[in-house]
């Protein structure tokens, strides 16, 4: 079974008149890969990575993850999926700056109450020295370099065990080193754990390293390379 | 739902605005505050002022009214009954002033369940004598242990004891303005005359204060036997029962039932002092309003922290929600924040309520008219304190709705993309 599979999505936005952004996108995810979305800017691949976040509801056309319909769930319910089914990283990092990195990491964890809060805060820890920042876990979010901060976000993002980590940009944000390491987190998180994962991305040696590059332009899906 | 989560998200984001919590919550703590000291104050002058004549009002007094006989000769002719009679220049009949057969009644009020405690009267104009002046006045003849349990009468002894009253024959205790005016102290020999004209020396062992200065400038009182013997009546002689219920508010209706049973006049406590009730209710509602004001003018100091916080936390709003928390998660926290600003307020605006009633409570107060008060009153009854809260808690929470009811509808994809 696919972990996702979109079928003739459109979306339009009505301000101030009416475009359409996405046009008509069949997109299958399946477990394990490693999947990049390109293109320019304003060609809707965030828009698109929204929709299969669950978070944005108004389009046309059916969304299935991990073979669930995702139309007519109420907000709860799809909070519910984000929470326990989907990783996010952003471009911003956007860690919340009242806690800890330990409990930004816990955080979504405890939401989902699969564990006991020792539990949780155990598989923060694992999660932080996978990534080689577990001496950052008692500092607040906002005293860590940006790379840092992303290395944050990509823990927290596996808490949960997702079936897929989704990223808008991840390394948009980032020098070339931490670029690098982003990265290679990414890739080994697919090579080893074989976590399935799909970035949004303009950085074309990014995109390169993937298994699959899915080239978007005027809100169609154009090309697929593998 | 996870309650101790979101328990803590809240926590974690009202410390990082501590400053701005703080304000707002001491708000509420003033509005509470002055609530309560404002009402513990009012319901304190409130209990004092009703207990000026309240609790020296018989909850139901027996007695016999001067009045015309309602049964005038035509009523017994069968011709007009059913109609209107009009009858020019009755005249109130010589019926007795005493009430008849008292000790069957006294034993039948003492019998009475809804009866908490009974005090007869005999009342009888005198004139105290002067030299050559003599000074009209009432003297009452009274149960002095009955009337000090039921009416409090000991708090208005000014000097002497009351219940030598009791214990030496031939006694009296004088009003202050009577005293005043006989130049008489505790231990002279007054003179007193009856309306019959008979004289009788009475020792002075007490004079009572009352605070209504008029009332003082004519009323003595002696016992019971005293004034029987004054008037040349046998023991069984008196003109009031003075009762005290239970319950105050079954006044109205016992009172009529004992004029019906007894063939007497019967008056309740409501109907004497319906104005009293009235002044009373409309200094609580004074207060009432007052502190809802103030609790109103603190509810929008927090609506329009937590309005500000919201914009402030739309990040940490936005993930919240893109990692798995709800709307009504997000709600919740924000309702949390304002309900913990309430509660602490509130909690802290009891407090020092308390000690601004306490602090109120020990500023001395002396009155001539009020001999038993030496600071203001203060009432302390919990139950403000309960509304206190309650009040703190509500508004807070109607504070709080919108500006939760706004974050929960955040929606991450504008704040997220918006970057």
């Amino acid at each position: 079974m696919p972990v996702l599979q979109t079928s003739h999505i459109n979306k339009y936005f009505k301000d101030p008149v009416l475009v359409k952004v996405l046009d008509n996108v069949n997109l299958t995810v399946n477990r394990g890969e490693f999947v990049s979305v390109t293109g320019k800017s304003g060609c809707g691949k965030s828009t698109l990575l929204y929709i299969l976040s669950t978070m944005d509801t108004d389009y046309e056309g059916d969304l299935h993850i991990d073979g669930e319909l995702m139309r007519g769930k109420t907000e709860a319910e799809l909070a519910q999926v984000r929470n326990e089914k989907i990783g996010f990283v952003f471009q911003f990092h956007y860690l919340l700056n009242e806690f800890t990195v330990l409990k930004n990491v816990m955080l979504p964890g405890l939401k989902l109450q699969r564990f006991s809060a020792q539990e949780v805060e155990h598989r923060a820890m694992e999660r932080l020295k996978q990534l080689g920042i577990d001496q950052l876990a008692l500092k607040a979010a906002n005293q860590l370099s940006g790379g840092e901060k992303q290395r944050v976000a990509i823990a927290r993002a596996l808490i949960n065990d997702p079936l897929i980590i989704m990223g808008d940009e991840p390394t948009g944000n980032l020098d070339k080193r931490n670029s690098d390491v982003v990265f290679d987190i990414f890739r080994q998180l697919s090579e080893e754990l074989k976590q399935t994962l799909l970035i949004v991305t303009h950085d074309q040696a990014f995109a390169r390293n993937t298994h699959r590059i899915i080239h978007m332009q005027d809100g169609r899906i154009e090309s697929e390379t593998l | 739902m996870n309650l101790g989560l979101i328990t803590d998200i809240a926590k974690s984001l009202l410390l990082a605005r501590l400053r701005q919590t703080v304000v707002a919550a001491i708000g509420v703590t003033f509005s509470i505050a002055m609530f309560i000291a404002l009402l513990g104050f009012m319901n304190g002058l409130n209990d004092l002022l009703d207990g000026l004549v309240l609790n020296r009002t018989a909850h139901v007094r027996l007695f016999n009214e001067v009045k015309p006989n309602p049964d005038q000769p035509i009523t017994l002719v069968p011709e007009f009954e059913g109609q209107h009679h009009f009858i020019r220049s009755i005249k109130s009949s010589g019926l007795r002033l005493d009430i008849a057969n008292s000790g069957a009644i006294l034993d039948a009020l003492h019998k009475d369940s809804r009866v908490k405690g009974i005090a007869p009267r005999v009342n009888a104009p005198i004139l105290y004598n002067s030299g050559t002046i003599d000074i009209t006045g009432a003297v009452g003849g009274i149960d002095v242990v009955a009337e000090s349990d039921l009416f409090f009468f000991r708090d208005y002894i000014r000097a002497g004891n009351p219940l030598d009253l009791k214990n030496i024959s031939n006694s009296i205790i004088l009003g202050k303005g009577v005293a005043d005016k006989l130049l008489a102290e505790i231990g002279d020999v007054i003179q007193v005359t009856t309306s019959k004209g008979e004289q009788l020396p009475l020792k002075v062992v007490g004079i009572f204060q009352s605070g209504l200065a008029d009332f003082d400038k004519v009323q003595s009182y002696a016992s019971v036997n005293t004034v029987q013997k004054l008037l040349g009546k046998p023991n069984t002689y008196l003109t009031d029962i003075q009762i005290k219920l239970n319950e105050l508010d079954s006044a109205p209706a016992v009172a009529r039932e004992y004029a019906r049973i007894f063939e007497l006049d019967a008056e309740d406590i409501q109907t004497a002092n319906a104005q009293f009730e009235t002044g009373s209710f409309i200094r609580s509602l004074i207060s009432y309003v007052v502190g809802i004001v103030l609790l109103i003018v603190a509810g929008f100091g927090i609506y329009n922290i937590l309005n500000m916080m919201i914009y402030e936390k739309m990040d940490t709003i936005a993930i919240l929600k893109a990692t798995g928390f709800s709307g009504s998660d997000v709600r919740k926290i924000f309702l949390g924040i304002a309900l913990s600003i309430g509660l602490a307020g509130g909690l802290l605006g009891l407090t020092i309520g308390f000690g601004l009633s306490v602090l109120i409570d020990h500023v001395p107060f002396v009155t001539p008219a009020l001999p038993t008060i030496t600071t203001y009153p203060v009432n302390y009854d919990l139950k403000y304190y309960l509304i206190g809260i309650s009040f703190s808690l509500i508004t807070t929470y109607f504070a709080g709705f919108f500006p939760a009811r706004k974050a929960s509808r955040i929606d991450p994809v504008v704040i997220i993309r918006g970057k």
